[in-house]
């Protein structure tokens, strides 16, 4: 009988063990992540009060539907879907231009692979000051070389989201090539020469086995480039804080507008929901499709 | 079909000769067999007919036609890659279709073809499945599924069989042999497995650091191996290769190191004489060795392996070389340790230049 306790004892202590030490990292999620993402749930449903120092108030669901069915919303996700669209597709064919060009056995190729890599190492606010003087109507390149809309680029209404969308694709445009180039490099050689001696040219066989063979890598590159256009934040806020006309005003900028100048967290809140709502679709969509790549291995 | 012709190929990588000024035909309705171990350029070969890899120097020629500067792709060749090399975004259907589609053939009649190959290689209920849901055995099949659509010059294989069991290789191996007669193929099949080499080709190519060594049919290059590399290299257990010096007297021509003394046959003699060899190397299978009472060589019993049907007869000679003597399995062994008497068969024995390595009679 003593055996038998004695042996439970020592079950339990093994199952615990593992447990005890996962606790530290618990803990510390539990109060910087945890505890934040529920709290923001909470502030969904409380209606901020228009002055500051008012209690604020309960108001259950209905501040979220208010707050997703307003055109300030509808606007702002449109905005954000549409750089999402100018952006990703953009990337990912350039990457994969890029990359197809330095996927050559020359000498020195190299440093050509150095130099379309080189925007990782570049940060947001660089890029952004970068573009920002190109597109300067005093002193920039594209008022200089002639292109010098009135108003200019990025007070202008229709060019604000494409011209931010371009400082954003040049500084995904690295990532965008050294995933690319993996993915090229892990095409195996050998499907390549067979597709040869069967009789396919050059566009047969990128077409036909090196793109189809890319499919999960440009799958993870759209995946993860839409989860970083629906959080651009850094570009928006140097370039053109939101504007002209809200016209640039996406998902992530809303937020922080609403939060630190219309002092609103509760609306702020219910934007967040909706943006983790979005974000948490795209990471479902990309693990599933991650699980049906199994099938690809050979 | 056609013949594949190599003239005087050489391939370079760099500082390395992987491929040395190789002059080789592989017959109209041939299956030729390039041998030799890992390493040797057998696969260079390969893949400079199929147009993957461009010759330093040399022709090549498929059919009657020049393709040395040909793109793989307009050589008219099929290729079957030991890995399979399949489409894995495609069904076998798809994979077996590539090859006619890449060439424009009109939709009704590719699925007409794809049917026939499929069939003949008995896969016609596989051809929805992609191949990651195949066996290893079933993505062989169609692998070669994919090569016999069409009716290439030529067909390529390089090492097709090595990523299979045991028991699937024999098996596959007749269905090969049985396929290259159906379609009356010319076909040059790549192994390191000289088993495969001797029951599969109509001649075998025997390479060596890029170098050929010898073409013949099997039976040719086991009984008369052109050097020292090849004799070793053909045969389970290899050829016994025994070093010692040639004298002549007035009783014959013998072979002889410590503890042997060998006579060689009249025409052996006429041709030692001729070419003048002094130091050479005695060549005898294994299986033409007999234990007796007396005989010219004397070795000690170091080790005896059973396989059940025979047995393996390890000897060390007085000067530390040793031999394999290979006896049936119903026969009793020697003891280990004990010392035995050895005879060659006649017609069993096979002098080489100690120097050149080539065979010395011819």
């Amino acid at each position: 009988m003593s055996d038998r306790a004695r042996r439970l004892g020592h079950t339990a202590r093994r199952l615990a063990f593992p447990y005890a030490l996962l606790l530290p990292a618990l803990a510390i999620f539990a109060v910087f992540v945890f505890f934040p993402f529920l709290k923001n749930f909470q502030l969904a449903l409380y209606k901020t009060p228009p002055f500051p120092g008012l209690p604020s108030k309960y108001v259950g669901f209905s501040q979220i539907s208010k707050v997703l069915t307003s055109s300030d919303f509808r606007n702002s996700l449109w905005v954000t879907i549409l750089f999402a669209l100018l952006t990703v597709p953009a990337g990912i064919f350039l990457g994969l231009v890029l990359a197809v060009l330095a996927h050559q056995k020359l000498r020195g190729v190299g440093i050509y692979r150095t130099i379309f890599s080189s925007t990782v190492a570049t940060s947001v606010a660089v890029a952004s000051v970068v573009f920002g003087t190109l597109m300067s109507p005093q002193v920039g390149l594209l008022p200089w070389l002639g292109i010098n809309p009135s108003p200019a680029i990025l007070s202008n209404p229709t060019l604000a989201l494409p011209a931010v969308a371009l400082t954003t694709i040049w500084q995904n445009l690295g990532l965008s090539f050294i995933l690319m180039s993996a993915g090229l490099q892990a095409v195996p050689e050998d499907l390549l020469e067979a597709a040869q001696v069967d009789g396919a040219g050059s566009w047969t066989r990128f077409w036909r086995v090196t793109v189809p063979s890319l499919s999960p890598t440009i799958f993870f590159a759209a995946v993860i480039g839409s989860i970083y256009a629906f959080q651009t934040f850094g570009q928006i806020d140097l370039l053109t804080q939101g504007g002209p006309d809200n016209k640039t005003n996406v998902l992530t900028y809303f937020i922080v507008t609403q939060l630190h100048q219309n002092q609103n967290p509760g609306y702020a809140a219910v934007l967040s929901i909706a943006l983790f709502s979005i974000t948490l679709v795209l990471t479902l969509l990309q693990l599933r499709f991650l699980e049906r790549r199994v099938h690809y291995a050979r | 079909m056609g013949r594949v012709l190599l003239e005087h190929i050489t391939k370079r990588f760099d500082d390395v000769v992987a491929v040395n000024d190789l002059t080789l035909e592989a017959h109209d309705e041939e299956l030729l067999v390039l041998l030799g171990p890992s390493g040797c350029g057998k696969s260079t070969v390969l893949r400079m007919i199929a147009g993957l890899e461009h010759p330093t120097d040399g022709r090549v020629s498929i059919g009657d036609r020049d393709v040395t500067e040909v793109e793989a792709k307009d050589r008219d060749i099929a290729m079957v890659f030991q890995s399979y090399a399949l489409y894995p975004h495609m069904t076998a259907g798809k994979n077996i279709d590539f090859p006619l589609r890449a060439r424009h053939v009109p939709a009704a009649e590719r699925t007409q073809l794809v049917e026939q190959a499929a069939n003949v290689l008995g896969i016609g209920d596989l051809l929805d499945r992609k191949p990651g849901q195949l066996s290893g055995g079933q993505r062989q099949r169609v692998a070669l599924a994919r090569a016999i659509v069409r009716r290439p010059e030529a067909f390529l294989m390089d090492e097709p069989l090595s990523n299979l069991d045991a028991k699937l290789r024999v098996q596959t191996r007749a269905e090969l042999v049985d396929l290259q007669r159906r379609f009356q193929a010319t076909v040059v099949y790549v192994t390191h497995d000289q088993v495969e080499a001797m029951t599969m080709g109509h001649r075998i190519a025997i390479l060596d650091q890029g170098v050929l060594q010898q073409v013949d049919t099997p039976q040719a290059v086991y009984e008369r191996p052109a050097n020292v590399f090849v004799a070793r290299f053909i045969g389970t257990p290899p050829m016994n290769t025994l070093t010692g010096r040639v004298t002549a007297s007035a009783d014959g021509t013998t072979f002889e190191t410590p503890g042997v003394q060998v006579p060689l046959p009249v025409t052996t003699a006429a041709a030692v004489a001729a070419a003048g060899v002094v130091e050479a190397v005695l060549g005898v299978r294994p299986e033409d060795l007999r234990l007796s009472a007396t005989g010219p060589i004397a070795a000690k019993v170091i080790l005896v392996e059973s396989l059940g049907h025979e047995r393996h007869v390890i000897g060390r000679l007085d000067d530390g070389q040793t031999l394999i003597v290979r006896i049936p399995g119903d026969v009793a062994p020697p003891e280990d340790g004990e010392q035995i008497a050895l005879t060659p068969t006649s017609g069993g024995l096979h002098l080489f230049d100690a120097a050149s390595g080539q065979r010395v009679d011819g």
